[in-house]
């Protein structure tokens, strides 16, 4: 049994729970969908879809009961594998000590391809030369529902990376929603995704219903708001670094860090320190950090080495781009659109790489 | 991430914001590390940061120079003998003195920069027939702001080393020359084509010397640069200390000229 339909979530959020996991699913939370703690299948938020534009998010009412039809939310898996905030040690004394508190076991329903995509990268830089005993914990105790995408959103661009829009690898179950009548054919991934699928009431997939799926990724993946040209972008985009673009979309750059804070695969963090009042225990607290902030690459008694935001917004895209390559073998960007949309001025990776890429080229053309 | 507690074995001041700490581990053996490695080294409730070991101590410790620049580092430069810090590591790449043997090599040190590059000098030391001509070049801003005077004098006696010394300011006393460290690369005799060369120093200065080396004719993949950026981590999952395609607490801290010099030209990289 590789795929199997189910007419109802509410059976699976009752054997996810029944294993022993907390269900976290997406939710109406303020004006955005948002993973947060479900109880019951009726907390999906049921008929929302949404829009979204350079520096625009809005909810829509969609008005046909799909549980899953809207884009990537601000939330990727990223909170769950890398927690905003984490004791890494704990010192009492002589005695250093690491947290090992154990991983919660966490079912996350309905990250897309991207998300899985998202995932894969971040094992790479967690996992590779110095594996994160922590992170593994954490990533081990995490069970992922993936939902394959039937309605992009205007900034998503994940055909283009590779990474989409249907969820091929690295989930334990993948949904396809299916309307008329309302139906998911259920993927299964791995040994513990059949334990949960063998305990909620299914049927055989019929050709009728895998066709159907397979009409929904293939018609997603005509629906891609933008697209980005990767060929050789691991040489040229480094290479680009004295190009006018990057003076002219500084200019547009806030240095605000919310296209690192909503990007699923950015990691990067730093480490804070304190002790108690009576100084007996003392702490170390690992936040998410970003490129954009000034103190980023601030060495004590010297200026940042990238003061400018020209040299930020440089940096930033050409390793999510190209030097990521060499540092982990696979991009770091999974093409989710959220810094597009979450950008308070709107600026747009995509147009900003062809811009680039154009005026490396520009020579070439007129030869 | 979790620190290992180290017990502060001896703390000497070398210059007057400037102390070598001896550490050793509270329970087991010391680590080996290679010439050019650093440590993260963390004082408590305030903060961790990477410092290059200078050295091997008299009893099989591990030695850090540390300058009282930041928080951390002023709070380690008061540790007293008996305190605990912690200590992760020995990380990062090496300079390949072995791969020097056969050709002339040169040290050339800016400032603090001479304390990794000491661990470096003290290899070739011992095994020193193995080497061709040796020239350790040192620039320093005053002569009081010289590292390991006693040390630099040893080498220049004992070892047929070349030692020179310049410095930015002189005082009345100086009899040496002043000026920057690549002037004395005039000053050593090397064969070019046959030479390594490795470098520490602020950026300027290793470029400097970098392009002075590469211009005479010392190949840039010999020349080995030891590079600074912000760490937190040390293990390549903080970002901090990316230049460009370099993670450079595992591509680093030493990388080749040849690697390092395109990067190092491009502003705020």
């Amino acid at each position: 049994m590789d795929i199997v339909v189910i007419g109802s979530l509410e059976p699976l959020v009752v054997a996810l729970q029944t294993a022993g996991y907390t269900v976290v699913g997406p939710t109406v939370k303020d004006v955005a969908v948002r993973m947060a703690e479900i109880s019951s299948a009726a907390d999906l938020p049921a008929d929302v879809g949404d829009t979204q534009r350079p520096g625009n998010y809005r909810l829509t009412e969609r008005g046909d009961g799909m549980v899953f039809g809207f884009a990537a939310s601000p939330d990727s898996a990223k909170r769950f594998t890398q927690p905003p905030r984490q004791t890494l040690a704990r010192m009492r004394g002589r005695t250093f000590e690491e947290p090992r508190e154990e991983a919660p076991r966490v079912a996350l329903l309905g990250l897309r391809a991207c998300d899985l995509a998202a995932i894969a990268v971040q094992d790479r830089v967690f996992l590779g030369r110095h594996p994160d005993p922590a992170y593994r914990r954490r990533r081990e105790a995490l069970f992922l529902i993936a939902v394959n995408c039937a309605v992009p959103g205007g900034t998503c661009f994940c055909v283009s990376m590779g990474t989409g829009p249907k969820a091929t690898t690295g989930f334990d179950l993948a949904l396809t929603e299916l309307a008329a009548p309302h139906r998911f054919t259920v993927e299964i991934g791995s040994d513990r995704g059949a334990q949960i699928a063998a305990a909620i009431p299914h049927r055989p997939a019929t050709p009728d219903d895998l066709a159907a799926a397979e009409e929904v990724s293939r018609v997603a993946a005509t629906r891609m708001g933008r697209r980005v040209d990767t060929e050789d972008i691991q040489r040229w985009l480094p290479a680009a670094h004295d190009s006018p673009r990057w003076a002219d979309v500084a200019s547009r750059c806030l240095s605000c860090t919310n296209c690192t804070m909503v990007c699923p695969t950015c990691f990067c963090s730093t480490v804070e320190d304190g002790t108690g009042l009576t100084g007996d225990v003392a702490e170390r607290t690992e936040r998410w950090d970003s490129c954009f902030s000034l103190a980023f690459t601030e060495l004590s008694g010297q200026p940042p080495v990238r003061s400018s935001a020209l040299a930020r917004y440089r940096q930033w895209l050409t390793h999510k781009f190209a030097t990521w390559y060499d540092q982990f073998g696979t991009s770091g960007c999974v093409g989710c659109g959220r810094c597009i949309t979450w950008c308070p001025t709107g600026i747009d990776v995509t147009e900003e790489l062809a811009a680039l890429r154009g005026g490396t080229e520009g020579t070439s053309c007129i030869r | 991430m979790t620190p290992v507690p180290y017990r502060v074995r001896s703390r000497r001041p070398d210059r007057a914001d400037t102390v070598t700490l001896a550490l050793e581990p509270v329970t087991g053996p010391c680590p080996r590390f290679l010439p050019g490695q650093f440590t993260m080294i963390y004082a408590r409730g305030v903060g961790e940061i990477p410092i290059s070991i200078s050295g091997r101590g008299r009893t099989g410790t591990l030695l850090h120079t540390i300058r009282a620049v930041g928080a951390v580092s002023r709070a380690l430069c008061l540790a007293r003998p008996g305190d605990v810090v912690g200590v992760r590591g020995p990380y990062g790449t090496a300079f390949d003195v072995a791969g020097a043997a056969g050709l002339d090599v040169v040290v050339a040190a800016g400032g603090l920069g001479l304390a990794p590059l000491r661990t470096v000098v003290r290899r070739l030391i011992a095994h020193r027939s193995r080497y061709r001509r040796i020239s350790v070049i040192v620039g320093t801003r005053t002569p009081m702001t010289l590292m390991y005077p006693r040390e630099l004098a040893r080498w220049r006696a004992a070892y047929d080393l070349d030692v020179q010394v310049t410095v930015d300011h002189p005082d009345h006393a100086w009899p040496g020359p002043v000026g920057l460290v690549t002037k004395l690369i005039d000053r050593i005799v090397f064969e070019p084509r046959r030479t390594a060369a490795f470098v520490c120093g602020p950026e300027v200065m290793m470029r400097a010397a970098a392009d002075d080396l590469v211009a005479r004719g010392v190949p840039a993949r010999r020349v080995a640069l030891s590079l600074e950026r912000t760490m937190k981590c040390g293990v390549g999952r903080c970002g901090h200390c990316q230049l460009g395609p370099l993670l450079l607490c595992l591509d680093g801290p030493v990388v080749d000229y040849e690697r390092a010099g395109g990067l190092l030209a491009v502003k705020e990289l």
